[in-house]
């Protein structure tokens, strides 16, 4: 079991005939995702890796029947694209590119607000059912099929927590990577949100780090929230200055808020298991799966009544 | 990218906010024209830096006579300004702006900035301008205004009318109040601004409201459609390496302590740095080394790694999803050899070939220690910098 994407769902990439688009559809196509077509405007008509160009979305949903996208568009094209994923009635944008302005964000969220769709990202590694579908540049072959749903801000440090929940046998139900913006379609909430109300996660890692207040949000909604799951975190960049942009638009600690330490003390106070080094992601998460942890109020297991 | 007081108050009275007349200098020979053209009977005189805090440090000066505020400028002209955001080594001044002294009333603060919280772009007032804005959030929290955007509209009368009442303005200062605040907000869009600061914004004795100082800063992701923008980067106020790095596609930001990281992914990057530090060493940079990366770029990052003399060894912390590790260690083998590494070197490697990867470094035959997983990585850097030293 799985969220957003499992092994029935048809996905399109825009940008297709682009370098990314090429490389990373070719790695899809061999993951076993059900790449149905690609769009680049202008060049409809023409076959790219065997499959059908589009030279509008719409046109492309039309003919292939395709419900997700993956958009590796150029950052000056990437909220048109977007916008034209949702004008042609998808339920799901991943958008991978890095570098898209924040403005145009800003319009893209209110735009895509009482939409069908769902947006991902952008400036994220992706989405992954393992075994089934990988819309994104994750390498595939890390992954296992399995119960724990990751939910992350960090491409590479989600590859960290799959590689450890994979070698403790756990495997992976679908990670998920919101991005590293300050502005993204689907912040932790809303993951969270589904990860709870499927049943083939049975555990959640959320990766964070420092910059907004995506993890605080996430902490609010996990300790008021009916449903509980085993649930372990972790925060990158306590030792990262104030005032210093790290790497991701969204990473940098300003006027106090933000930091490392107040995201970990309001994820423990939600009764998240909080990981004190990237080595021990996966071992927190079996701990507390063991019951190895002193269990917290809000962090054991419920049994389901009915 | 950050802009100068005086850029940012060229920018805003472009677009209609009133700024007191002023004149910049940029080299000495420039002081006794530019201080006769701004024209008294006050002059402030005021250092250009991208730090705040610029009048406690000695680099704001008022004077009252034309004589006084030449000295002034040939004073701060050229000296080394410290703050509480420049560091201890502080920054030297290469530019000083010139400008009429106000009649100040009132001290008001109002900006432009984007609330991650609500996804959308909010104006920010308060009661109390010409303070630290993150000191008045943290101590009285009440006195600070927020006016929410929906990017629909955009930003209407009713919010600036809204946002002017709050701060106190008088009917009689909504004339120029009002029209100000649009102004602002419609600059904030059009540059592609992330934060655009009036502090204070001043009511005039004579009722008029009136930016005395300004901080913007633009959107980095937007610079390719702001070309008139980008075009005013002061170069000379940023770090070199930072510099170096980015015309290279490398994010690296310099740190204090003494061992470099070489690191793919932000994420990655900083929880090596918190892994250097909880091991008990000291990160001496962030550096996200980027996706795909080719093995010149990895040869450039070990080049501005070591350019920090404080470098007493480097880990290399490699997860490759989109990158390779057999180009990684490619880059790390030409690195060692073209730079003759001194300090020692710890890799740790995983993800798509790594098997090659590490057969490179193994066949390599240099002084590479090789580590077998994180918290190996961590310990054998910290153990051989401590060593060295």
């Amino acid at each position: 079991m799985s969220i957003l994407i499992d092994a029935d769902t048809r996905v399109i990439v825009q940008g297709i005939t682009g370098a990314q688009g090429t490389f990373h559809t070719e790695q899809a196509l061999a993951y076993g995702t059900k790449v149905v077509g690609g769009v680049t405007p202008g060049k409809g008509g023409t076959t790219h890796l065997g499959l059908p160009v589009f030279d509008t979305v719409a046109e492309a949903v039309e003919a292939t029947g395709a419900t997700a996208t993956g958009i590796y568009v150029p950052p000056p094209f990437a909220a048109d694209a977007v916008l034209e994923a949702a004008d042609a009635g998808l339920e799901l944008a991943v958008c991978i590119t890095e570098g898209i302005p924040i403005l145009d964000m800003v319009r893209v969220k209110r735009a895509l607000q009482g939409s069908r769709m769902r947006m991902i990202g952008p400036n994220t590694a992706g989405l992954i059912t393992p075994g089934a579908c990988k819309i994104g540049i994750m390498p595939g072959h890390i992954h296992m099929p399995g119960k724990v749903g990751i939910v992350s801000k960090s491409g590479t440090l989600t590859y960290e927590a799959v590689e450890q929940t994979t070698k403790a046998g756990l495997g992976q139900s679908t990670c998920v990577g919101i991005g590293g913006d300050p502005v993204n379609g689907s912040p932790f909430v809303d993951i969270l949100e589904l990860f709870l109300a499927d049943p083939g996660t049975e555990a959640i890692i959320m990766i964070g780090e420092i910059g907004g207040s995506f993890e605080e949000e996430a902490a609010a909604f996990i300790r008021r929230s009916r449903i509980k799951k085993p649930m372990a975190g972790f925060i990158a960049g306590a030792t990262a200055p104030p005032g210093k942009r790290m790497g991701h638009a969204g990473a940098i600690i300003s006027g106090g808020a933000g930091t490392a330490e107040g995201k970990k003390e309001a994820m423990r106070s939600a009764g998240i298991a909080v990981a004190d080094s990237l080595t021990n992601i996966g071992a927190t998460l079996v701990n507390l799966l063991l019951g190895r942890l002193p269990p917290t109020r809000s962090a054991r297991p419920r049994r389901r009544t009915g | 990218m950050n802009l100068h007081e005086y850029q940012a108050k060229a920018l805003l009275a472009k677009y209609g906010v009133p700024v007191p007349k002023g004149g910049v200098i940029l080299a000495a020979n420039d002081i006794h024209r530019v201080v006769g053209e701004v024209g008294g009977p006050v002059w402030v005189v005021k250092a250009q830096i991208h730090a705040g805090g610029r009048g406690k440090g000695g680099g704001v000066k008022i004077a009252k006579t034309a004589a006084d505020a030449e000295k002034a400028a040939q004073d701060i002209l050229g000296m080394t300004l410290v703050t509480h955001q420049t560091g201890p080594t502080g920054k030297e001044v290469h530019r000083v702006y010139v400008e009429q002294g106000a009649n100040i009333a009132r001290e008001l603060y109002f900006a432009v900035l984007l609330d991650r919280a609500t996804s959308r772009v909010t104006l920010m007032g308060s009661t109390e301008g010409g303070m630290d804005i993150e000191e008045v959030a943290a101590s009285t929290p009440e006195k600070i205004v927020r006016v929410s955007i929906d990017p629909v509209t955009g930003m209407q009368p009713f919010h600036a009318r809204k946002m002017a009442f709050a701060l106190g303005l008088k009917a009689s200062e909504l004339k120029t109040g009002v029209p100000l605040m649009l102004a602002a907000y419609k600059a904030y869009m059009d540059i592609d601004a992330s934060l655009l600061e009036i502090n204070p914004l001043a009511v005039t004795k004579e009722g008029n409201v009136v930016a005395l100082d300004s901080k913007i800063v633009i959107d980095d992701n937007a610079l390719f459609r702001q070309s008139a923008i980008a075009a005013m980067r002061d170069e000379t106020e940023e770090n070199h390496a930072e510099l170096r790095a980015q015309r290279a596609s490398i994010n690296y930001v310099k740190l204090d302590g003494d061992i470099g990281c070489l690191v793919n992914g932000a994420g990655l990057a900083m929880a090596t740095m918190d892994l250097i530090k909880s091991s008990g060493g000291e990160p001496a940079n962030f550096l996200d080394v980027g996706g795909g990366a080719p093995k010149e770029r990895v040869v450039e990052a070990f080049n501005i790694i070591l350019e920090d003399p404080n470098v007493k060894g480097i880990l290399v912390n490699i997860f490759a999803g989109i990158n390779r590790c057999d180009i990684i260690a490619e880059g790390v083998v030409a690195a060692t050899k073209e730079v003759q590494m001194k300090v020692p070197l710890v890799v740790r490697l995983e993800g798509t070939n790594v098997e090659e990867g590490r057969r490179i470094l193994a066949d390599s035959k240099l002084a590479i220690i090789a580590a077998d997983g994180l918290a190996d990585a961590a310990e054998k850097i910290v153990s051989a910098t401590r060593s060295a030293v």
